[in-house]
């Protein structure tokens, strides 16, 4: 059992990833030195922490093209879509009571829609293409006079693929629609621009970009100016769009975080490209039947999400507790149904449950990558061998044409 | 999720995985569950002349505890007559297992598989009207 003991191989970094250490170095002297209450505004305290903020909302602001002004912080990226769709609604909606969003979407920006939904706001939930990409006529005909808002996720967080943001943003301005973008998996990973993109509203996340846990942004554009109706409501913080008593450590490191990532994207790109190519190639190479889900081009770096027929994916996990990675399998979420985002590409359900989405990021080394494919291989070869599914379609079955009885 | 020991050393160390030609009259074949809900398991028992399972093997498509439940399974049936084999309840798959509450579908198949294999068994050799009888 010395794989047990051997250090765990971290590859889920769309789940989280670890804070930097420059960006914890950055963090420390704001809990005990520096603890001022930015909102403390007749002492030096206060204005020091004010300062550590402002400074950390530019580098937010800087990394999406925005103005400081734009940059409203919250607890993350959850809070900041659930502020976004309901606070643009309840503002918009008298007079547009309809908004679109993609069946792929993250759960917090579907929920957020279900509850405006049960609240007599109208929702149109996109399909997306087999790719995981959303059609751009389809969009164009969900739009009526009726829409006030799109939001439409940069990046995936399941299967890593890049929607035609740009694109999206043209139409929904030529629209008069505010397109809001979920961008949590794609801040410091695939360059952003507001402007360029014509986005209104974005969501940002710090973990996701190896800054805490515990805050995120929401940007909301001033010209044109968007409206959003304050979800916490308190001491009038963040222009009153969000009260609450700023998180001085989490916002510096959130604000250093960005400025890294900025600087270091195209170098750490490339780096992290290579590794995953790499990775695709030696499955590719060793396996037959594993099908890659989402786009392979239209893709961040860091993301695979393959498919390894005729093994279920819990039971593959097991097999690789040495290894974080996380599975689209039922048996690895608490509702028991498999990813509804690969159901929702068309993926066969007997293969969303085969799935693993495999994370690589700023501190994965190929030594460790070696060791995961091994692993993985290993495993997926000896589960095939127990797998009555593998030796029918080696006798040449097809296991569509069994009358399963679905329990 | 934490498992039983127990429930580990099967997934790891699967006892009686293979398949026996399905053809042969002494073979029942039990193939249970379905591809979309993410388990699948094919049981298969030997019978002997004089109605004891000389020997069982199975293939499984499934979660870890799937697998465990249907390695453990055809350690059970093994020298046992097809009666006592058709008499093994779910529960005590998942009582020696350890199986959390999520996962007692997965003691559930196993015992549908044993007795989808008896099932085919009887009916290759006649004996479905015996087994009626019961």
């Amino acid at each position: 059992m010395n794989e047990l003991k051997a250090k765990p191989i971290y590859l889920d970094y769309q789940a989280t990833t670890p804070t930097d250490p420059r960006v914890v170095d950055a963090m420390l002297p704001y809990f005990y030195e520096k603890f001022g209450n930015a909102h403390s505004r007749n002492h030096s305290f206060g204005w020091e922490a004010e300062d550590a903020i402002e400074l950390a909302r530019g580098q937010v602001a800087t990394i999406i093209g925005a103005s400081p002004k734009e940059v409203i912080f919250t607890s993350g990226a959850t809070e900041s879509n659930n502020l976004a769709l309901k606070g643009v609604m309840k503002f918009y909606g008298k007079k547009k009571p309809h908004m679109i969003t993609t069946v792929t979407e993250h759960k917090c920006v579907l929920d957020s829609a279900r509850h405006l939904e049960q609240e007599g706001y109208k929702v149109t939930y996109l399909p997306v293409q087999k790719n995981g990409m959303v059609d751009l006529e389809t969009l164009k005909a969900a739009i009526t006079d009726e829409t006030a808002l799109v939001s439409i996720m940069a990046v995936h967080n399941e299967i890593g693929v890049i929607q035609p943001l740009k694109e999206i943003g043209e139409i929904c301005r030529e629209r008069g629609v505010f397109f809001h973008c979920d961008a949590a998996q794609a801040v410091g990973k695939i360059p952003l621009d507001v402007n360029d993109m014509k986005i209104d509203l974005m969501s940002i996340s710090g973990h996701k970009l190896y800054g805490p846990k515990g805050v995120g942004a929401l940007f909301v554009r001033r010209r044109p100016r968007v409206r959003v109706v304050a979800q916490i409501t308190g001491g009038g913080q963040e222009r009153g769009m969000r009260s609450g008593t700023l998180p001085t450590p989490l916002i510096v490191g959130f604000g250093k975080a960005c400025d890294i990532a900025l600087n270091e994207m195209a170098e750490e790109n490339a780096r992290i490209m290579e590794l995953r190519n790499y990775t695709l190639k030696r499955f590719r190479d060793r396996l037959e039947d594993i099908y890659l889900n989402g786009d392979e081009e239209n893709r961040v770096a860091g993301n695979l999400n393959i498919s390894f027929a005729y093994v279920e994916g819990e039971s593959l996990l097991m097999g690789i507790k040495n290894i974080a990675v996380s599975s689209g399998s039922a048996c690895t979420s608490a509702s028991l149904e498999p990813s509804y985002v690969l159901r929702a590409l068309g993926v066969d359900e007997e293969l969303a449950h085969t799935s693993l989405r495999i994370g690589i990021g700023r501190f994965t080394t190929r030594e460790e990558l070696d060791q995961a494919i091994d692993a993985i291989c290993n495993e997926v070869e000896r589960l095939r061998e127990m797998s009555p599914l593998w030796e029918m379609a080696q006798e040449g079955i097809d296991i569509k044409s069994i009358e399963w009885a679905e329990h | 999720m934490a498992y039983s020991e127990k429930l580990l050393d099967h997934y790891e160390n699967p006892r009686n995985v293979g398949s026996f030609d399905k053809n042969e009259s002494t073979v029942g074949t039990g193939l249970v569950g379905a591809p979309a809900c993410g388990d699948v398991m094919k049981l298969q028992i030997r019978v002997s002349a004089e109605g004891i399972i000389e020997d069982a093997k199975f293939k499984t498509f499934g979660c870890g505890s799937a697998i465990a439940s249907s390695s453990l399974i055809t350690e059970w049936v093994k020298g046992k007559t097809i009666a006592e084999a058709g008499a093994i309840k779910n529960s005590q798959i998942a009582e020696e297992l350890a199986l959390p509450p999520v996962k007692i579908h997965c003691s559930i198949l196993a015992e549908d598989a044993i007795k989808a294999a008896i099932s085919d068994y009887n009916t290759k050799n006649g004996k479905a009207a015996a087994e009626a009888a019961e």
